[in-house]
């Protein structure tokens, strides 16, 4: 009976389809795609790292690029990509905004003094508060936000010169990235 | 010796599981006491229900992470506030979208994964239907007497 074999066969097929479907589309497992992409970038007001009396407010930042790298001295790939940091400042093509989340300022500003300061401004995330409100579950993690507040891109794990070229720069418009 | 403790480990894990889910709240990573029994109730069933997003395989009740604390602490000051434990859920979803609930909510995008079950359950039924059916036909072939051969 072809059935006895047919049968089988196909099942077999359909279930190898599934699963490649599955393989195929969990390239990173593990990483969790984030609600807020293509949505506004929640508020904030938090105080400056070096400068509390001074508040950094994403009101402020509309109307421009910016990235927006969560951060903390606990954390060792922030270590690992902080020269990849550098290299995106030195670049110009867009600000960095830091988020130092549940650290310690002194240790902060010390982080920042002994290898370079990539940001141009770092809000100071004591409660954690701010950080949950942008999804982040784990740092580093860094979001793409377009002039008009909307995050367009979010990057888990440390920065990489591949993510920067590949992921980040063409989002960007023409003339800006034509300034690099 | 070996033997005796192979009989017992049965016995053994469930007393374990059930020591477990009785541990005192002592020994939880969570000692979180809320005014009332009624919120402490919708409170511990919350944190059990929400994941740690971090940690991915624990639920934030019994997760040592600090970000699970931090999402503790919204839990608590959410219940306190007076929100619902539906506003809860989608305050939580907004963020970390429908990872973070252990149980899933019913959505198109996932409806085949809840309907799975039940048309698998069918298409077992319907199969075992067709092999009793026919095997039933064999046996009744069976016992139909042997053509009359001429042999004593």
């Amino acid at each position: 009976m072809i059935n006895r074999f047919v049968i089988p066969v196909v099942v077999f097929a359909l279930l190898a389809v599934v699963l490649a479907i599955g393989i195929v589309h969990s390239p990173q497992k593990g990483v969790i795609v984030s609600p807020l992409l293509g949505k506004p970038a929640p508020q904030f007001a938090l105080p400056s790292l070096g400068n509390p009396s001074q508040v950094v407010r994403s009101a402020d930042l509309r109307g421009r690029w910016y990235l927006f790298n969560v951060w903390g001295t606990w954390c060792g790939e922030c270590r690992a990509e902080h020269d990849m940091l550098l290299t995106v400042r030195r670049a110009g093509v867009v600000p960095l905004v830091g988020l130092d989340w549940k650290d310690d300022d002194a240790q902060a500003l010390g982080w920042l003094q002994q290898l370079g300061n990539p940001y141009q401004e770092v809000a100071v995330d004591r409660t954690g508060q701010v950080a949950i409100d942008w999804g982040v579950y784990g740092a580093p993690e860094t979001f793409l936000v377009n002039p008009q507040g909307i995050i367009v891109y979010k990057h888990v794990g440390a920065l990489t010169s591949e993510t920067w070229t590949r992921e980040i720069l063409p989002l960007l418009p023409a003339p800006t990235r034509a300034r690099s | 010796m070996r033997r005796a403790i192979g009989r017992s480990t049965p016995l053994l894990a469930l007393w374990a599981l059930l020591a477990l889910g009785r541990a005192p709240a002592a020994w939880a990573i969570d000692t979180t006491q809320m005014p009332t029994p009624q919120l402490q109730a919708r409170y511990e069933g919350l944190t059990h229900e929400l994941r740690c997003v971090q940690c991915q395989n624990e639920a934030i009740a019994d997760s040592p992470v600090d970000l699970a604390a931090d999402l503790r602490r919204d839990v608590r000051d959410m219940l306190l506030a007076g929100k619902s434990d539906d506003d809860v859920r989608a305050w939580m979803v907004a963020r970390y979208g429908d990872f973070i609930l252990f149980r899933p909510r019913f959505a198109w995008k996932n409806a085949w994964l809840w309907g799975a079950p039940e048309v698998l359950l069918l298409l077992g039924v319907l199969i075992a239907w067709r092999v009793v059916r026919k095997r039933a036909r064999l046996v009744t072939a069976d016992h139909e007497p042997l053509p009359d051969d001429g042999s004593p």
